[in-house]
């Protein structure tokens, strides 16, 4: 078991790697540079401008030498300018005038200077990834029980009138993408002229002019119903479909082995069947499944908090991406596969102690 | 169920009908079915796939699933009629009153939950048992069903448990509420010989001292005889003939119990002198049955304009105890007569040795642990293996489940190569030349017949096409046309119509494509021939004419057959010579004399004594050998067989737990690898006798 | 002229659409009466759900393809005092013989949203069946032999999947589809790599099963090479001799990241499936007569997978739809006037409060497509496990 984990780690490790070395590569490709160079010092730059600018950044050493230094395996960049004062990649880790470490990169904890927020790239990704674990706990809340209900219920009786009405819904929400569903519920709950709102002010049930409100930007002080439930629900329900549908598929596989008739057989009532022999081995192959739904709930992550405009990791993510801002693109990469890897991980792990059929080999 | 009167049957079936549902059309699966099993009474149900017996197992508990559907008829447990309780009603009856068994032991048991907790819940359930006391009671049946260390496998998951022991829990499971009724749907087929006469010895032991009444359903009329008392044989959702095991046996009064008998191999049955009787034609798809007698058109006894004028009822058979028979002619045919059908045909010479192995040794690495990494251990799948095979001869490789057979297969094609030893194909060195380094005439001079008949034709191909394809690759025939026809003849050579070359596989029969496999393996003209258990999953009716087929090709082309079986009837039937293999030893090699009588190794007196033969006459010996076989990651030290042989006590000291027999030879070339001293081996007596008539 | 109402404009919308329905009825006539000799695609039509999926599918190809014909405006003019309009709103000044209305409204920019709807069917069918059928060679040719040979190949290649799969999709997007890249020529290397795949794929499907008679190998095999790098020249470096393969290099860029990011999944589906069929014995007795490795995994094992991999096709196209909206709503890789699902959804959302129907047109389109896809991979699925 210990050589497993030790093992996957390595794998992890090296995943990991060749990912932000990927993402290193991608973002320090010579026309973004370019833009960088012109974006941070002047848009009317020549092209031996940008060339020295580049030099007294850092950007001319060769790419796996920056990577090295980004990492924190090689020493960090120094330049002297011709005035005599020094500037280098580990002068901004540390207070004005001390003296630098040779080393500041992601091992030793510096992940850069981010250009859009002109703050550390730590403290951008620590608030928006605070943010974004609201979301992500709220969405996770409401997914997990509910797709988990749906698919039981559906996969407990194949082909029934049940079955058929929750499967509908199922395929429905799996076939409409994030930036589709929240549109339409932000028209039909969000909106002040078309809706269910206009019609609900008008009865007075409402106090403002909107049942829902169609931005969460309230919600980063102070999280309520109104102002989280959709970009929720909007990730939610995506994520609820596609988790349903493997439930039912599992729960309707094991409703037709032998040991479920054998049950049948042996006197079982159905509702215990269903709680005592179905359940259990049925819900092995969806906890898979709803650990390898992380990444995706990333992508509806990026999209929800866009279209809501809520600055977790999703919106700092489009940011840095929009204004190739490199280091902080590059903390956001390593959070991402992180996030990825280490769901990975659970879920092997998950597995094989949720199915005893594996434990011993 | 205070009202029932134990002098009274506890099952009665009267007419029952059975339909199922499907997109195009309703299909009856069983028709006017009656039977009546009395306390006590073990019933008997035969027939081959597909004739209904499970359908009526299934509708005793009234499990037919969405689409099964009674459609008349009336199924009386004691006394009350079950084709129409409510759902709770069912409950009470079902585990309590009437439990069931049925074929694959491991799907049976709920993979997540643990032994005892799935045992004590039948209990708690029917008798609202406190738990404690349901699991002391798990922990009795446990033991009852013979299983060592009751309480760790209480404990235990069933993955942890081997075949036969799951299969023992099955049967703890079923006899918890201790019911009146038991109910085994092949029970045993899952299981390897020796294995499945632990069973089936239990299951009537268990039997008597429950006083349970038993329906036995099985396609092996032998296990039948073994276990039943009366029996029932059904044909395409009818039952033909039911009566006393012995009277059905050996009176049988209708063309189908005949046929049957007359296609299996019993004791005395001879390949050249006294071959088997295929039953002509295939069983009938329920949707395309004939009108009147469902058998008529495979029947050595039909008349036309009788026999398919109307539904034939069943009939009672006069002078023998509730024998009834579904056949018009019963009173007209003369049942005495012998086949007519028996061509005897002439004895093969053997010619040169074809193929010799010299201490062939396959060793496999492996890792073990779930998560990978784990200590490396080497399997020894082969151990030292020599024997030779001449031109023409029929050598037959006999052994259970992990006896290296299937490797040693391998091995010979070159799917594998061997890790030590010697092996020539006709004076060609091949022991570590895999296939792609052989050249096309050497693949195609030894070529292989599978098992699984469903499994042996690419699904997606037609069946001419597979056959050219294998002609392409042995390069025969010059251009297409040649390959065509060359296609076509061989076709002919299996006796298939020619039109089947441009079917798909899933529109033959088992039978048929195993004909098409056997066409494939002699396309490239092969002398050798690998048949891995070719008729096991066939139906008893089909297996007859597909080992005939077998042989009349071998005598055409002197072709070498290397038979696998774990089946010593068939064996006995059509080998010349037979090799007996137990965890990657040969452990008995010699002449089909020679092996089938005594002195034997242990393990075949054990494997002949487990066959179940379907022949009144015929008194065995009844070796039951204890546990399972060892598993081949982890072999015993010394002889391998030594953890189950009854011999081992007559070996002085402790000389099978620490060495390896070595290979002895008696007289005529025998070998045995045994530490038994002469006078010993000497001692042994047939384990199977025929009774003089 | 006065502003339509709802049924009217549903009415005058089913006027426009006379080709789709067209075609549908002529479709499902003939699918209907020779269903039965269909195969699987005949059998769709015994399933309720088969037939919702495949008629709102084929509703969207032939938008797409009798486009020119359905569309009332050209969907890139503007038509001043149409911004915003609602649906139904007569065009201010129409010039005889022009449509009269905008049916479903004008956007912000004044432009006719039912025309561009039509057109934007026009833009995600022409990629992402494409893509979906390119990202399956490339998954099939390399999940074959990862799958039938195992050990350090399927390490291997299983590593470069898992790490592909590992990247966020967003990110993977906005760092492989922005104009810079294409400077970069990154792109057209990714192109050159995936594009071959399909070529491979072929000849070695060819050469595997006429390699006993050479002269019809050379044939069939030279004929495919011949087609495949000639396309492939043209679509991969723009380099056709003839010129008639191409593709612009936005819309390389959408392609190549829309094939990569689909194949991994597609390589680890095949994989499974070879595992699973590798053990058949129809497979090991083409092992026994000596057939070479791609024959077996293309011609033995690959059809009996084709059930499970027909049904991912259809999901995945959804998918990849899904994707190119994502792209599209994220402005990534199209031009700003595109009609494109995605990025008019992006540009209505700004109103969304007000004026809802310039985004709920294309989302609605776009989930209808989708579903459609979906209900008839559903409906695949069921019926191909069926007997």
């Amino acid at each position: 078991m210990l050589a497993f984990i030790l093992r996957r780690l390595g794998v992890m490790a090296l995943t990991a790697l060749a990912l932000t070395f990927v993402v290193f590569f991608m973002t320090n490709l010579p026309p973004s540079l370019d833009k960088l160079a012109k974006s941070e010092a002047s848009f009317r730059m020549s092209d031996e401008d940008v060339a020295s600018w580049l030099d007294a950044n850092g950007f001319s050493r060769p790419l796996i030498v920056r990577y090295g230094e980004w990492l924190g395996v090689a020493p960090g960049w120094t330049h002297q300018a011709e005035d005599g004062t020094l500037t280098g990649r580990c002068y901004a880790a540390v207070p004005r005038g001390e003296e630098p470490p040779r080393f500041c990169g992601v091992v030793q904890g510096f992940w850069g200077q981010s250009t859009v927020f002109k703050q550390p790239v730590s403290e951008v990704l620590a608030r928006s990834l605070g943010l974004t674990g609201w979301l992500m706990f709220w969405v996770m809340a409401v997914m997990v029980p509910t797709s988990l209900v749906l698919g039981v219920l559906s996969g407990m009786r194949e082909g029934s009138r049940l079955d058929r009405t929750l499967s509908t819904f199922s395929i429905t929400s799996t076939a409409t993408p994030e930036y589709v569903s929240g549109v339409i519920l932000i028209v039909l709950l969000g909106s002040a002229t078309a809706g269910l709102s206009p019609l609900l002010a008008e009865w007075g049930w409402i106090e403002g002019r909107t049942l829902f409100q169609g931005t969460a930007t309230s919600a980063m002080d102070d999280i309520t119903f109104w102002n989280f439930g959709l970009p929720v629900l909007t990730i939610a329900l995506y994520g609820i479909g596609y988790i349903a549908r493997m439930t039912r598929a599992s729960m309707t596989e094991v409703m037709t082995q032998q040991y479920i008739r054998t049950a049948r057989l042996k006197g079982v009532s159905f509702p215990m069947i269903i709680l005592r022999h179905a359940l259990r081995n049925a819900l092995i192959a969806p906890f898979t499944v709803i650990m390898l739904q992380f990444p995706w709930l990333l992508n509806g992550v990026v999209i929800v908090e866009t279209l809501f405009n809520y600055k977790g990791f999703g919106w700092t993510l489009v940011q840095a991406a929009g204004n190739n801002d490199i280091q902080l693109l590059l903390g956001c990469s390593v959070i991402a596969v992180l996030v990825v890897l280490v769901t990975q991980l659970i879920s092997d792990i998950g597995y094989v102690f949720l199915n005893p059929r594996i434990r011993l080999g | 169920m205070t009202t029932w009167d134990p002098s009274k049957p506890i099952l009665e079936i009267e007419n029952l009908s059975i339909s199922f549902a499907t997109r195009l059309r309703d299909i009856p699966a069983v028709m006017d079915f009656s039977c009546t099993v009395m306390a006590g009474e073990a019933m008997g149900l035969v027939g081959e796939s597909g004739c209904g017996k499970s359908t009526v197992a299934l509708a005793v508990m009234r499990d037919l699933g969405r689409n099964g559907r009674i459609t008349g008829g009336a199924i009386r447990f004691k006394g009350q009629d079950i084709t129409h309780m409510s759902e709770a009603e069912l409950r009470k009856l079902r585990g309590s009153e009437i439990a069931m068994i049925y074929q694959e032991p491991m799907a049976s048991l709920n993979p997540a939950m643990r032994i005892g907790d799935q045992l004590a819940e039948v209990p708690m359930i029917h008798r609202n048992m406190p738990k404690a006391e349901a699991l002391a009671l798990a922990r009795q049946i446990v033991a009852d069903v013979r299983l060592p260390d009751p309480d760790r496998i209480l404990n235990a998951y069933p993955h942890q448990l081997s075949g036969g022991q799951q299969q023992r829990i099955v049967i703890a499971m079923a006899l918890m509420a201790k019911p009146a009724l038991l109910i085994l749907d092949e029970p045993t087929t899952a299981l390897d010989v020796t294995v499945e006469a632990g069973i089936v010895d239990l299951v009537k032991d268990l039997g008597e001292k429950y006083g349970t009444s038993l329906l036995f359903i099985s396609h092996n009329l032998g296990l039948i005889l073994d276990v039943c008392d009366r029996l029932c044989v059904m044909y395409s959702g009818e039952a033909v003939e039911t009566g006393n095991v012995a009277e059905v046996f050996d009176h049988m009064r209708h063309p189908y119990t005949q046929a049957l008998f007359r296609s299996i191999p019993l004791p005395g049955a001879d390949k050249t002198t006294r071959p088997l009787v295929a039953i002509p034609g295939n069983f009938p798809l329920p949707h395309e049955r004939p009108k009147g007698c469902n058998f008529g058109p495979r029947c050595a006894y039909f008349q036309a304009g009788r026999c398919d004028a109307a539904d034939i009822p069943m009939t009672d058979v006069p002078d023998a105890h509730r024998h009834e028979t579904r056949c018009l002619r019963w009173a007209e045919i003369d049942w005495a007569a012998p086949p007519a059908a028996a061509v005897q045909a002439e004895a093969i010479e053997t010619g040169p040795v074809v193929i010799r192995a010299s201490d062939l040794r396959k060793y496999y690495e492996v890792t073990s642990g779930a998560f990978g990494g784990g200590a490396k251990r080497v399997v020894k799948a082969n151990e030292t293996l020599s024997f030779e095979a001449r031109e023409g001869e029929t050598l037959a490789i006999v052994g259970e489940s992990g006896c290296g057979k299937s490797t040693l297969a391998k091995v010979l094609l070159g799917l594998e190569t061997a890790t030590s030893g010697d092996l020539t194909l006709m004076n060609e060195a091949i022991q570590s030349k895999p296939v792609q380094a052989r050249g096309a005439e050497t693949v195609g001079r030894l070529q292989m017949v599978f098992q699984n008949p469903f499994d042996t034709l690419n699904p997606s191909m037609t069946v001419g096409r597979q056959i050219i394809r294998a002609l392409e690759i042995f390069g025969e025939g010059a251009d297409d046309a040649a390959r065509e026809a060359r296609m076509l003849e061989l076709l002919d050579l299996v006796k298939l119509p020619r039109a089947f070359a441009d079917r798909m596989p899933r529109q033959l029969s088992g039978g048929q494509k195993q004909r098409v496999g056997i066409a494939r393996a002699f396309a490239g003209g092969a002398k050798v021939v690998v048949a891995d258990e070719p008729v096991s999953a066939l139906d008893v009716s089909v297996q007859a004419a597909v080992t005939d087929l077998l042989m009349d090709i071998q005598r055409k082309n002197k072709t070498t057959l290397l038979f696998i079986s774990h089946d010593l009837s068939i064996v006995r039937y059509l080998s010349d010579r037979v090799m007996v293999m137990y965890l990657g030893h040969v452990v008995e090699l010699g002449t089909t004399d020679q092996v089938f009588a005594p002195p034997y190794h242990p393990y075949t007196e054990a494997l002949l004594s487990a066959v179940p033969i379907a022949d009144t006459r015929v008194e065995k010996r009844r070796i039951v050998l204890d546990g399972d076989i060892p598993s081949a990651m982890n072999p015993p030290p010394g002889c391998p067989f030594q953890t189950r042989c009854r011999w081992k006590s007559d070996v002085p000291g402790a000389l099978c737990e620490t060495t390896l027999p070595p290979m002895r030879v008696l007289e005529n070339g025998h070998q045995i690898k045994c530490h038994l001293a002469e006078d010993i081996l000497a001692r042994m007596t047939p384990v199977i006798t025929l009774a003089a008539e | 002229m006065t502003e339509l109402s709802w049924p009217l404009i549903l009415f005058h919308m089913a006027l426009r659409l006379w080709p789709v329905w067209a075609g549908l009825v002529l479709t499902f006539a003939l699918s209907l009466r020779y269903r039965r000799r269909l195969g699987l695609y005949g059998r769709l039509f015994d399933s309720p759900v088969g037939m919702i999926g495949l008629a709102i599918v084929l509703f969207w190809v032939f938008s797409a393809l009798f486009a020119d014909l359905i569309i009332t405006h050209d969907p890139l003019s503007q038509i001043s005092g149409m911004k915003n309009a609602l649906p139904g709103t007569p065009v201010a000044g129409a010039a005889e013989g022009a449509y009269p209305h905008y049916l479903l409204g004008g956007d912000n920019l004044a432009r006719d949203v039912f025309s561009r709807m039509i057109v934007g069917a026009r833009e995600v069918l022409a990629i992402a069946p494409a893509a979906t059928v390119i990202a399956f060679m490339v998954g099939i040719t390399l999940g074959l032999p990862a799958g039938y040979v195992g050990g350090r190949l399927d390490t291997g290649l299983s590593f470069l999947a898992n790490l592909v799969l590992a990247f966020p999709v967003i990110l993977l997007f906005y760092l492989l589809v922005t104009p810079d890249i294409i400077t970069t020529g990154i792109p057209m290397a990714l192109a050159g790599v995936l594009f071959l795949f399909p070529v491979i794929f072929v000849s070695i499907l060819l050469n595997s099963r006429y390699f006993t008679t050479p002269g019809k190998r050379n044939l069939y095999v030279g004929v495919a090479l011949a087609l495949g790098l000639w396309a492939w020249s043209g679509l991969a470096f723009n380099a056709d001799p003839l010129g008639f393969w191409g593709m612009t290099p936005n819309m390389l860029n959408v392609f190549v990241s829309v094939v990569f990011v689909n194949a991994p999944t597609v390589f680890r589906i095949v994989r499974g499936l070879v595992m699973d069929l590798k053990a058949r014995d129809y497979v090991a007795a083409a092992q026994t007569r000596g057939e070479g490795a791609w024959y077996i995994m293309l011609w033995e094992v690959l059809p009996n997978a084709r059930g499970p991999l027909i049904v991912d096709f259809c999901l995945r196209i959804g998918y990849t739809t899904i994707l190119l909206g994502t792209l599209g709503f994220f402005g990534l890789g199209v031009a700003p006037e595109s009609p494109n699902w995605g990025s008019t959804i992006n540009e209505g959302r700004r109103l969304l409060a007000i004026y809802p129907h310039a985004a709920l047109v294309p989302a609605i389109a776009l989930m209808s497509l989708v579903l459609g896809l979906n209900l008839l991979a559903d409906a695949l699925r069921e019926e191909s496990l069926r007997d």
